[in-house]
């Protein structure tokens, strides 16, 4: 059966906006195959950290459709015209989400804590000089600064913060990116990992890993995994071996098809 | 920016302590209809900061609402008090205004229904 996603003709556009890509249709397509799972969450609070085009939150939003039973969607983006191009492409589908204009979640982290289930980042992940992240223009877009980790980097911990203690995190990862050493770093903080969809295209290797809170790992402040149960241990292991069996290493140079 | 957002919103200048709730400054307040969902309500409920809450939607120009948060049994049983924690919660959206640290004044503007958040160098 296939659901109700967003109509590329109704992305709305602008030339500091990321377009809809192959990341944003990957992590698209995991939602899409975790939907009935989704839906049995019951996400009471739903956020996507940097929104783009819209693509991905007007996407969440059809999929889920009615039987969201009422859950509410934030997006932020740092790039004002990304909020703006969100809002149309959203207007065009008849669906609605709160819009902030923001650096990843600052200003919504101290009373959002805690509060959301479902999170889902395509953050900017190409490896790239460090000056080139952040800065104005579409750039920001996907500059991730050393082993494009920076912005991710950043990410992380506030998503820890936000994510309710039955919340899901989906993020997209490079190779380069290491995700195995990001699903190592979480699992120190409780949180259990899989790879939900893998895509190799000719200049990079894509994961969408899918985080939650696993009680039987134990968060250790002295950065001591101990787990009561072999099983999430298990769970970062078969990341691992997924990505060194399916990865290959790819020039991630999006520069070149941009200029 | 629905009240639902403004009850999420701190002000996240450097120094500043608590920096809620942000005072709001309205130019243009717009109604947009949305379906009750009860469930919703009724969870989302412990975490309103209702006092807040009461107060923006004053300043919006809706005065139903209590100013005392109401015991969490009206959730049950009060359709009417539902459909008025509804519409001041997500209905009402702050079109044009801004919103002000209660700190330090700083205006955070909202334009178009979108608040900017973003910092200047020197408040990070
Ligand atoms: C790779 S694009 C993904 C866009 C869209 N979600 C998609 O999948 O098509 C990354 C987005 O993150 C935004 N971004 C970059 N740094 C950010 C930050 N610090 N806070 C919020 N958004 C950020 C960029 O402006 C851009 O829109």
């Amino acid at each position: 059966m296939s659901y109700k996603i967003a109509q590329i003709r109704l992305v709305s556009s602008h030339p500091e906006v990321y377009e809809p890509c192959d990341d944003s249709f990957a992590l698209v397509d995991a939602l899409l195959s975790d939907r009935n799972n989704l839906l049995e969450l019951k996400p009471m609070l739903c956020m996507e950290v940097g929104c783009g085009s819209g693509y991905v939150i007007t996407s969440l939003m059809l999929m889920l459709g009615e039987e969201a039973n009422g859950a509410q969607f934030i997006a932020t983006d740092i790039n004002h015209h990304a909020i703006k191009v969100t809002q149309e492409t959203m207007e065009a589908h008849g669906v609605y989400a709160e819009l902030i204009n923001t650096d990843i979640a600052s200003g919504l982290e101290n009373r959002l804590a805690g509060s959301v289930d479902l999170l889902v980042v395509n953050p900017p992940y190409v490896p790239t000089p460090e000056d080139e992240v952040g800065r104005e223009g579409i750039a920001s877009a996907w500059a991730g600064g050393e082993n494009g980790r920076s912005v991710i980097d950043k990410i992380l911990p506030v998503a820890e913060k936000l994510l309710s203690k039955r919340g899901w995190l989906y993020m997209v990862t490079l190779t380069a990116n290491n995700p195995s050493q990001i699903c190592r770093q979480m699992m120190k903080k409780g949180y259990a990992s899989k790879i939900v969809v893998q895509r190799s295209t000719v200049e990079e290797s894509l994961h969408i890993i899918k985080f939650w809170k696993d009680n039987d790992i134990e968060a250790d402040t002295n950065d001591v995994i101990t787990n009561s149960k072999a099983v999430p241990l298990g769970i970062v292991d078969s990341v691992r071996s997924q990505i060194q069996r399916l990865s290959f290493w790819g020039s991630c140079d999006i520069n070149t098809t941009t200029n | 920016m629905r009240l639902l957002t403004h009850n999420m919103l701190s002000s996240n200048i450097k120094g500043v302590t608590k920096g809620f709730p942000l005072k709001i400054e309205v130019e243009k307040v717009v109604e947009k209809q949305v379906e009750i969902n009860h469930d919703f309500l009724r969870n989302i409920f412990p975490k309103i900061d209702w006092k807040a809450f009461s107060d923006a939607a004053r300043t919006m120009g809706y005065v139903e609402l209590p100013e005392q948060a109401p015991d969490p049994s009206v959730l049950e049983s009060d359709l009417d008090f539902l459909t008025k924690f509804h519409h001041a919660l997500l209905e009402l959206h702050l079109e044009e205004g801004a919103l002000v640290c209660p700190e330090t004044g700083r205006k955070f503007p909202v334009n178009k229904g979108i608040p900017n958040m973003l910092l200047h160098e020197d408040e990070v």
